[in-house]
């Protein structure tokens, strides 16, 4: 007998849920000086629902809109640990820069509540709306500096594109709804195998859904709003924009994809090639243009969802793989690398590239830890990002895609270029100011993380990645 | 299980990279002597290595066989043959004595030598492994002290030379990666392992073969120089400090080479013979043209530069004919050649300190001044220029009468390329004379001997050079068994 509602396989989602709502009660109880303290306690929540998810069970609820997996669970980590990072991070920087740090801890967390509801989504609906949550606390995030021009201008351009996407997204499942009469992802894939023929109308409910998740992804040619909003959020907010809600993102898309719409991969596999290639291509080369560390770490990222894209054509079990683990990689080595500019930024107050001259003689750590991020990034062995792109080439030449892995591995030639401005910055010149960098407990231990990840993983892969996902069968 | 003495010989220097990291600031002086001790070490091993190494047969020895990702089918999977051997040897000693010959150096030494037995542990793992995805890691990792090493302590366009070699070394290293994917899924069941890569390379299809081949050839040339991805090369070099450019001549350059005898010709036994001809011509035209630009140098590390292109090229001609005798000129051309252009390049350095220029017309004469600086020159610059009785002689000779006796290119390739023995002579004795006779430039007046320490780096490259030009078996007991291996998979 199936249970139709069984709420324990939501206790993760549930209890982070609860645990926002005491974070924001908790705020009024705070004085200014203290609101460190909520920090910390949304750090302890964060680890708690990490723990929980780990032992969290398998299984479907809800008449089978909501699916907990491996999948999930696995795409669970990423979110929690960016969120993790992030708030870690946001401590020193909410205290000089940022009012009402209260609610901007609540919307961290009711952002990763909805990215966690959304990779357990096994129904269109759920997975929009989930997919809104997490978007729309990101929009208020983006734009919380409410006296700084560029972070209202960041809030405003992603909250009306934003919402133009999510338009375009609903009308995309609206179409789909109307062809098929189901919103839940198995079902659709079962009427989809019954077509004999592709109706054009379907074709354009794929594109719009392509289009709209682009979006969220920020892959080209749907990627304008991305420098600037990178450039205008608070650090903080950026760093997990550019990991967690691109991570939302690719979760959606591989539900979709791979769960409903496989049948019609003849149709969506070259789109998303265009994407890949064209995301490869504009994100390197405009990348190396920029002075302004954000957004030369945005341009970065629209590359990094083309490399990722270039796995996602894979199609097979190795491409989830892939594209999971070079999310984790591209976690520990982009939030990272963010930490590093957020930890010289709450001492400099600078992001332009040229303000990291001699950083390696003013704080050693620092700039090595920066160092090995960006090689990660380009894929540089022994760094997790390489493993991540040798998984996700793989796929793709699994499948004998092999002129769009050239272009990428040409492309992250390219990309070293850029990468190393900022290491040529750090070790080559020297600065005027020769002063120690001093860093907060609190982010070093956040950097000593992601450094630690970006190496194990690089170096242990296998013991990494069966770690994370023996850790959850070991428990039922 | 035996004593893991590879990993051993790898993993040394990471841990004294390890160690001079955690030396306390401005102890510069503890940084030189730990990263000398860390460098002694794989240095003696690798004399067990080679005493221990038994070159009567063609198989792996010193094996170590441990899974790494399982799901993959990725090993750490490390060995040695007659081919690596060699190797392992030349680049425990040049790490050896570039660190010594890296004791002037005075500013961020703790960085420096944290860089360099990065370096060190890098290049001894591209010798040892056997598995084609560690092979590409400890490839990669290279690169990372090398842009450091050349950008930071480099001359005065350093960062150009620095994100030039990143870049093109990258470049040609990424296509190989996607040439290593292919090969992974095109067998099955799926692997890595290097051994057995080759042991199935005759299931491999003709056009397979051929497209693969040329990415991993692109890989490997870049990093050889072959003609014309050179152009890092010059740049490199003589931005470098000595110590690293002695590594980059003495090892780096090898590691193309080795690439192709470990990994492109036997997996591709097909393709190595259709190629051929290509080959050996890219051969040929390194040869003269390197030559020439010797000829035309005025800076004298550009020089010993250039002369490496036109030397490295012997190897490509040596490659191509696919025959024992060539093959053996080619490992003795890299073993020698890593050792006498180190020492050059030693030398090159010793002067520099001395008269902060490198400019050949600048000199004259100061043979008499410097008469022991002036024999040790001499006597290198006769090595690389290929006479009887010095190792050049040995890899020439043999390489020229492989060659020529090879079913597989053509005898005007060959004749063309002996004549890079004569503008080799032309411009090293051209050298020579300009730097060392001629009637003395009284602006060196003040110029010093060679001191103590920079004799100690030279002199067991001169021993080694002069042994294996006398008695060639010291070398060819270690190489003949695996190198009549890998003509029997080629060629059948």
């Amino acid at each position: 007998m199936n249970i139709p509602i069984d709420l324990s396989l939501l206790y993760p989602e549930l209890f982070l849920l609860v645990w926002t709502f005491v974070v924001l009660v908790a705020d009024f109880f705070t004085s200014e000086d203290s609101k460190p303290n909520i920090g910390y306690l949304s750090l302890i929540g964060l680890i708690i629902t990490a723990i929980l998810s780990l032992s969290s069970k398998q299984g479907t609820t809800f008449y089978g809109a909501f699916r907990a997996d491996t999948f999930g669970l696995s795409f669970n980590i990423i979110f929690i640990f960016s969120a993790i990072l992030t708030v870690a991070s946001s401590i020193e920087f909410a205290k000089k820069n940022l009012k009402h740090q209260g609610e901007f801890y609540g919307l961290i967390l009711f952002s990763t509540v909805g990215m966690m509801f959304l990779s357990a989504a096994d129904d269109l609906l759920i997975l929009y709306v989930s997919l809104e949550l997490a978007t729309i606390s990101l929009f208020i995030l983006s734009a919380f500096m409410k006296r700084d021009l560029k972070s209202t201008e960041a809030g405003m351009k992603y909250f009306i594109l934003g919402a133009a996407s999510s338009a375009i997204m609903i009308y995309g499942i609206s179409l789909i709804y109307g062809m098929t009469g189901s919103i839940s992802l198995h079902i659709i894939s079962l009427r989809l195998e019954e077509m004999l023929t592709l109706s054009p109308l379907f074709v354009l409910a794929i594109i719009f859904l392509i289009a709209g998740l682009s979006f969220k992804l920020a892959a080209v040619p749907f990627h304008m709003w991305c420098p600037d909003v990178y450039e205008g959020a608070p650090t903080p907010v950026t760093a997990y924009l550019s990991v967690a809600s691109k991570a939302a993102g690719l979760a959606a898309l591989i539900r979709i994809f791979y769960d409903s719409l496989q049948p019609a991969a003849a149709q969506w596999i070259p789109l998303f090639m265009a994407i890949a290639a064209m995301a490869m291509v504009l994100g390197n080369v405009v990348a190396i243009k920029q002075h302004n560390i954000k957004r030369l770490l945005a341009y970065s990222s629209i590359a990094q969802i083309g490399y990722v894209l270039v796995g996602f054509l894979g199609d097979s079990e190795l491409a989830v793989t892939s594209m999971v683990i070079y999310m984790l990689a591209y976690l520990f080595a982009n939030i990272g690398a963010f930490l590093v500019v957020i930890a010289f930024y709450n001492k400099i107050g600078s992001d332009e590239i040229t303000a990291y001259a001699g950083l390696s003689k003013r704080s050693p750590f620092l700039a090595i830890s920066m160092v090995i991020f960006l090689l990660s990034l380009v894929g540089i062995p022994p760094m997790a990002g390489f493993i991540g792109k040798f998984y996700l080439f793989s796929a793709a030449i699994q499948k004998g895609y092999y002129w769009i892995v050239v272009l990428a591995v040409l492309t992250s030639v390219v990309s070293l270029y850029y990468y190393m401005s900022v290491a040529y910055q750090m070790y080559f010149k020297t600065g005027d100011d020769d002063s120690k960098i001093s860093i907060e407990p609190t982010l070093a231990v956040a950097v000593a993380i992601a450094l630690a990840g970006t190496i194990l993983i690089g170096v242990f892969p296998s013991s990494v990645i069966s770690a994370v996902f023996g850790a959850s069968r070991a428990f039922f | 299980m035996h004593f893991p003495i590879l990993t051993y010989m790898v993993f040394t220097p990471l841990v004294g990279m390890l160690a001079v990291m955690v030396l306390r600031k401005g102890a510069d002086n503890a940084a030189r002597y730990t990263s000398l001790f860390f460098s002694l070490i794989p240095l003696l091993l690798s004399f067990i290595l080679l005493a221990e190494f038994d070159g009567s047969t063609a198989k792996m020895q010193f094996v170590e066989y441990i899974s790494w990702i399982p799901s993959l089918g990725i090993h750490y999977y490390l060995g040695a043959d007659g081919i690596s051997v060699p190797m392992l040897f030349l680049t425990a000693l040049l790490s050896f004595v570039s660190i010594i010959a890296s004791f002037g150096i005075k500013i961020r030494v703790k960085e420096y030598f944290a860089f360099f037995l990065l370096l060190e542990f890098s290049m001894m793992g591209v010798f040892a492994a056997l598995d084609l995805f560690l092979f590409y890691v400890f490839w990669e990792i290279m690169l990372v002290p090398m842009y450091f090493l050349i950008g930071i302590w480099g001359g005065p366009r350093k960062e150009y030379a620095a994100i030039k070699f990143f870049l093109y070394t990258l470049l040609g290293s990424v296509l190989m990666l996607v040439g290593i994917i292919a090969v992974y899924f095109y067998t099955e069941p799926h692997t890595l392992d290097i051994m057995e890569l080759i042991h199935r390379s005759s299931s491999y299809g003709h056009t397979f073969q051929l497209i693969i081949f040329a990415a991993f050839f692109f890989g490997f040339a870049v990093k050889v120089p072959v003609w014309p991805f050179h152009t890092w090369l010059p740049d490199a070099h003589v931005e470098a400090p000595t110590a690293v450019s002695v590594i980059l001549a003495g090892v780096l350059l090898k590691m193309g080479i080795y690439g192709m005898l470990r990994v492109s010709y036997p997996m591709f036994p097909k393709a190595a013979i259709y190629y051929a001809i290509p080959i050996a011509l890219l051969g040929m035209i390194a040869i003269i043209y390197g030559a020439f630009v010797s000829m035309a140098q005025k800076d004298l590390k550009k020089l010993v530069a250039y002369s490496s292109v036109s030397h490295m090229g012997y190897c490509m001609l040596g490659l191509a004919a696919l025959t024992t005798a060539s093959f053996s000129g080619v490992m003795f051309q890299m073993f020698s050649h890593g050792v006498l252009t180190g020492a050059m390049f030693l030398l090159v350095g010793v002067i520099y300190d001395r008269a902060h220029t490198r400019e050949i017309a600048a000199f004259g004469g100061i043979g008499a001044k410097v008469p022991i600086y002036a024999g040790v020159f001499t006597l290198f610059g006769m090595g690389s220029l290929g006479l009887p009785g010095m190792s050049g002689f040995v890899s020439e000779f043999l390489t020229f009468v492989g060659s020529y006796n090879s079913p597989y290119i053509q005898r005007w390739i060959v004749i063309v390329s002996i004549l890079g023995v004569v503008l080799t002579a032309g411009y090293i004795l051209r050298m020579i004379q300009k730097v060392f006779l001629g009637p003395f430039n009284t602006r060196w007046e003040n110029l010093t001997e060679i001191n103590g320490r920079e004799i100690f780096t030279v002199v067991p490259l001169g021993i080694l050079t002069i042994l294996i030009g006398v008695y060639p078996k010291v070398l060819s007991y270690f190489i003949s068994a695996s190198i009549n291996n890998v003509i029997k998979i080629i060629t059948g």
